[in-house]
């Protein structure tokens, strides 16, 4: 779901850690390094990078087009080729005839059905193209905060490996404990007695 | 700060109080919301609520959804010990307004509708929707954020079970 999409879902950030100087340099090293790369004859299942907000499909980050106003602007894209398990089984039976043919045997050990269904999802992986999902996100540099749109975990999962690989940052995902802790403002006192919280009985 | 995946579990708890305690300053104290947010015109439940009840052996799952939907049946969940677990709500200020629903346990947001922005047809528009939709949507996120606040401070207090929690109660069973 795009930043600009007409209805969104936002998973939010405390960014932990300075980048280093000079800020817009190393942040774009961190893109163009981890920008996402594909190739035709793309033998992996999954492919993860960073690509630009408005070219998503030709990741371009010259002339610090990710900054816009204070904002820090561009996307995650996560290509993944998935095989309908129907097409896997049929070339698996169709593989497996074939070879039982060729031996003259009735049936096929359980290494060689296995050696077939890999051979069978690596022939079809090249033949299957990847289907990309692009989730953006804005980080606010001066505010150590960051938005990312999408609330699946897979793809916040992909976004926290992928930004600490990029940027030498940690990202903390805010849920209630962590915006308790980090961003609500209390006091070493008050984060003494929310660690010993526990759960209240609304009804008498 | 404990470990992230045992502290989202072990303190999950917090994000269905906020939003039980949320429904509750809905109905009964308004004025906590329009405090921190000086021109707030009105923040109402949305069209779905979710609340679970696990006091039992088994988890109990309610979910109340419909435009001009009945709420009743929340309240009795709630009495029978429920929480709410996802709350859709209807924010307003002038004639601009927000819907989205918040997820009690990760706080995260989502179906977030923002008022209409101006349409794109440079790189220039690009940048000005950006900044707009980055203000809008902040500006759901500022109200939650306050609203937050409001709660954890008075969760950590001594007013929590003394004062709150018998307000909530007496809201309950009215």
């Amino acid at each position: 779901m795009g930043f600009l999409s007409s209805n969104v879902s936002i998973t939010r950030y405390k960014v932990e850690g300075r980048v280093e100087e000079p800020v817009i340099e190393t942040i774009y090293n961190g893109l163009t390094q981890n920008a996402i790369v594909t190739t035709n004859d793309d033998i992996s299942e999954k492919t993860v990078g960073w690509t630009s907000l408005d070219s998503p499909f030709d990741p371009n980050f010259e002339g610090s087009s990710f900054l816009i106003g204070t904002h820090l602007v561009f996307s995650l894209r996560v290509d993944k080729k998935t095989i309908p398990p129907k097409i896997v089984k049929k070339h698996f039976a169709m593989e497996a005839a074939k070879r039982l043919a060729e031996s003259g045997r009735e049936y096929l050990s359980r290494t060689e059905k296995k050696m077939i269904r890999e051979h069978v999802m690596s022939v079809l992986i090249l033949r299957i193209p990847s289907a990309p999902n692009i989730y953006d996100l804005i980080w606010d540099y001066e505010d150590s905060s960051l938005w990312f749109f999408s609330n699946l975990k897979s793809a916040n999962e992909e976004l926290e490996t992928l930004f600490s690989r990029s940027f030498n940052l940690t990202l903390i995902r805010l849920f209630p404990y962590t915006m308790a802790g980090l961003t609500a403002g209390l006091s070493d006192k008050e984060r003494d007695i929310l660690a010993r919280l526990s759960p209240t009985n609304f009804a008498e | 700060m404990l470990d992230v995946s045992v502290s989202y579990n072990r303190y999950r708890f917090l994000g269905y109080e906020f939003l039980t305690w949320l429904w509750f300053v809905i109905e009964k104290d308004q004025g906590k919301i329009t405090g921190p947010e000086q021109e707030m015109v009105s923040l109402e439940i949305g069209n779905r609520i979710v609340l679970e009840n696990d006091r039992k052996d088994a988890v109990e799952s309610i979910t109340i959804k419909g435009d001009d939907a009945g709420l009743e049946e929340g309240i009795l969940a709630l009495r029978k010990g429920a929480v709410v677990t996802e709350l859709n709500l209807f924010y307003k200020v002038g004639d601009q307004a927000w819907h989205f629903t918040i997820k009690g346990e990760s706080l995260n947001m989502a179906s977030l509708k923002v008022p209409d922005t101006g349409g794109m047809e440079s790189r220039k528009d690009l940048e000005g929707a950006v900044i707009e939709k980055a203000y809008l949507y902040n500006e759901a996120i500022r109200l939650v954020d306050n609203l937050f606040k409001e709660f954890i401070k008075g969760r950590v207090s001594d007013d929590w079970n003394t004062k709150i929690v018998p307000l909530v109660r007496q809201w309950i069973y009215s």
